[in-house]
């Protein structure tokens, strides 16, 4: 039970700084004004297309595709794979499991293998690539060791050491409900869970603020209307140079 | 004298990545501005005592004015996506002149004093202290980027080096390090109104002289008006326009188009610049003031509508920033957008039939289309995404026969900076400029030797001065290079009814 309270506390901390840190940033950069229209063009006229744009983004990395297509092969295989693999968890905190979650269980490994693919291309590159090895710094191979390592670990307690899966779900759901349970001592599962932790306590810290901060690009999310829309920003309406009868 | 010793790469195939050579460029920086140059501007005449605080300072203030940088600081993954897309890295090899690098110089400081990583593991994240050393390479490597944006197409974030170098070249101006070629080029515009210094009666002078050789040429009366109150047009060029060579072909493009279709226009001798290289340092208050002169001319000599000539950072400047920085343009024709580009301008005047051309003018040559960085990725044409690409190659084809693309990667929004653009148009980054124009060169070699192109023409003053320099260092000839308006004007049929 010990074990169990520790990694309560350590998860309700982790979930803390990571909403209030993403938070905190995501509002630091809502209240930095574009002071002027920036969008890379040819861009889209309209709320619905800046909308699309984004979609295109977030979703099949657009832009990554048109600049590198083994770094967009590997990048999208490890997105996805997360999403999915994120997914495929919420069976440990729900009850009963969601229809659609119990689903997806099936690909859900498949999106775990897809993970680690990825992250081993990703990790390939920058070892291999001269160009790409120049810019890492130290925290940019960590930051792969350690996805890696969750992904590993994961597949570890799938294929290689079964984790008491019934007493782990007791303690999930026990984190939801607010219903304290004891946590297994399986040395993958613990490793697992340590390193998702401290994953979520380095995000807002961190480049893996590219995630809220892509929809706050200003080259990504302005509309090409310079012309019949005026954008003007708070602190550029006080200047002298913004003349008195200009609204 | 300025005397800078070189080898011109070869050639080779196109887009060819080369292999890191690191501190390949960290030789090449821009003179310094002289005091009178950076006062004039707001900033001080030398290097600060404490410009370590002052920079810091102006870092924290930028950071809180412009989105764009700490979203663009924080969010990059170093996923090398940018590496080998910048024509000055592809052109020297210096890892530094990689986008990302690029940034990374002013990152690695941000992540220093702005962040809690960088305040407490900064070797963990490559955060550092700003030292002498790299404040040197700050103006070395801020002064190697044409702010063209060709990065920001492939960046999954859509990080915008060109974001970062303004902020760069404003701490460095902000601190008493801005660079010669810009500021002083900033100040004559703001005391005379154009980048040349050219002063009125100059300026009449030349236009002058122009209508003479014009009406010896064609016998057509054309007129270039200067200062006419009431006129419907007020065109606002860039000054190499009215003597450089190929510009001035364009000017005489633009000025018998509006005689062919009667309608009156002039030039102000207030405003006598499109350019407005407060773009170039990223300084908002210079950008205003100089682009509130043509606010100013516009109103002073009531015209109804403003058409911009052909220039490339000048149309985003004019196109994108305009509204915001000197409008709202009520006083002027709401039939029209506010501004025109001369292109959309005699592209309407086309499709209405206002005007008729002769291709058979042009038989003599082969021509392909330079797309400007700055029109490409940062403006527009026409009332579609995409007709800054279509417009200017529509124009070509009405006006000669013989046209050909370059090489899909290199046009449109993939296209390159001709490798002098954004504040680099100065003989003292020579070296730079050549190296910078290697894609653009092998591009163009390729439809020479396939298609036997004879011409390339620009709406750029800037790529058409940088052109006319570097071709021939690749071989080719400086006449190469043409202005739109002036395959458009040769292309004219004048009608002897107007």
């Amino acid at each position: 039970m010990v074990l169990g309270s520790v990694f309560a506390v350590l998860f309700y901390l982790a979930a803390i700084i990571l909403v209030i840190g993403v938070a905190s940033r995501g509002a630091r950069y809502a209240q930095t004004p574009a002071p002027l229209v920036i969008p890379t063009t040819p861009a889209p006229l309209t709320r619905t297309g800046v909308a699309a744009r984004m979609a295109r983004e977030v979703v099949f990395f657009e832009s990554l595709f048109k600049g590198s297509k083994w770094t967009w092969l590997f990048g999208w295989l490890f997105h996805f794979g997360m999403v999915v693999a994120l997914a495929r968890h919420l069976r440990y905190f729900t009850e009963p499991v969601w229809w659609w979650v119990a689903m997806i269980q099936w690909i859900g490994i498949y999106a775990g293998m897809a993970m680690f693919v990825g992250l081993t291309g990703l990790w390939a590159r920058r070892l291999l690539v001269d160009r790409v090895r120049y810019i890492s710094a130290l925290s940019d191979h960590l930051m792969l060791l350690l996805l890696l390592a969750i992904a590993g670990s994961g597949l570890v307690m799938k294929y290689v050491q079964h984790t008491d899966i019934v007493s782990l779900k007791a303690f999930t759901v026990g984190l939801v409900t607010l219903d304290w349970q004891p946590l297994p001592a399986d040395g993958p599962l613990l490793i697992h869970l340590s390193l998702v932790i401290v994953l979520m306590l380095i995000f807002p810290f961190s480049k893996l603020l590219h995630a809220p901060g892509v929809f706050f690009s200003p080259t990504r999310n302005m509309r090409d209307i310079p012309r019949e829309h005026r954008h003007i920003a708070p602190w550029a309406r006080d200047l002298p140079g913004a003349g008195p009868d200009r609204s | 004298m300025l005397k800078i010793e070189f080898e011109t790469p070869p050639l080779g195939e196109l887009l060819t990545t080369p292999a890191l050579q690191r501190d390949a460029m960290a030789h090449s920086r821009p003179f310094v501005a002289k005091p009178e140059h950076q006062q004039g501007l707001g900033f001080p005449g030398k290097l600060v005592d404490d410009w370590q605080d002052v920079a810091l300072a102006k870092m924290d203030e930028l950071l809180g004015k412009y989105r764009s940088l700490p979203v663009f600081l924080d969010a990059c993954v170093k996923c090398g996506a940018c590496t080998d897309k910048c024509h000055y890295y592809l052109g020297t090899g210096d890892p530094k002149n990689m986008p990302v690098a690029r940034q990374d110089l002013l990152r690695k400081v941000y992540r220093r004093y702005f962040t809690l990583a960088g305040k407490w593991f900064p070797r963990l994240v490559g955060a550092v202290e700003l030292s002498e050393d790299l404040i040197n390479d700050w103006y070395s490597y801020y002064h190697q980027c044409s702010e063209c944006r060709r990065c920001s197409v492939y960046c999954p974030f859509g990080i915008d080096t060109a974001e970062i170098t303004m902020a760069g070249r404003e701490i460095l101006a902000s601190i008493g390090m801005g660079q010669k070629y810009s500021n002083e080029i900033i100040g004559k515009v703001h005391i005379i109104g154009n980048n040349l210094g050219l002063p009125e009666p100059a300026l009449a002078n030349t236009l002058e002289g122009l209508e003479e050789e014009v009406e010896e040429d064609i016998s057509v009366p054309v007129k270039f008006p200067l200062d006419q109150h009431g006129a419907e047009v007020l065109l606002v060029t860039p000054s190499a326009d009215f003597f450089a060579e190929p510009h001035v072909d364009g000017l005489i493009g633009y000025a018998k188009v509006f005689h062919q279709a009667g309608i009156s226009w002039t030039l102000s001798s207030y405003a006598s610049e499109a350019a407005n290289f407060g773009i170039f340092i990223g300084n908002y208050e210079n950008m205003q003031k100089v682009a509130q002169r043509i606010r100013q001319a516009a109103i002073d000599l009531g015209v109804k509508r403003i058409v911009v000539g052909e220039c490339g950072h000048a149309w985003r400047v004019a196109y994108s920033f305009w509204n915001t920085l000197i409008g709202p343009f009520d006083f002027l024709d709401p039939a029209y957008p506010v501004p025109q580009h001369i292109c959309e301008f005699t592209y309407d005047l086309l499709q209405r039939g206002a005007l008729k051309l002769d291709a058979k003018a042009n038989d003599d040559k082969v021509v392909t289309f330079h797309d400007s960085c700055n029109v490409s990725r940062g403006s527009r044409l026409g009332s579609v995404p995409g007709g800054q690409f279509t417009i200017p190659r529509e124009l070509i084809r009405f006006a000669c026969s013989h046209f050909v693309d370059m090489a899909p990667d290199t046009i449109h929004e993939h296209t390159f900076c001709c490798g002098g653009g954004g504040g680099l148009l100065t003989d003292d980054l020579i070296e730079l400029r050549v190296k910078g124009a290697l894609p653009r060169a092998q591009a163009l070699q390729q439809v020479i030797e396939q298609h036997g192109v004879t011409h390339m023409a620009a709406i750029c003053a800037i790529c058409k001065s940088q052109f006319s320099k570097v071709l021939p260092y690749y071989g080719m000839e400086m006449d190469m290079i043409i202005s739109v308006h002036q395959l458009i004007g040769d292309a004219l049929v004048f009608d002897s009814e107007h």
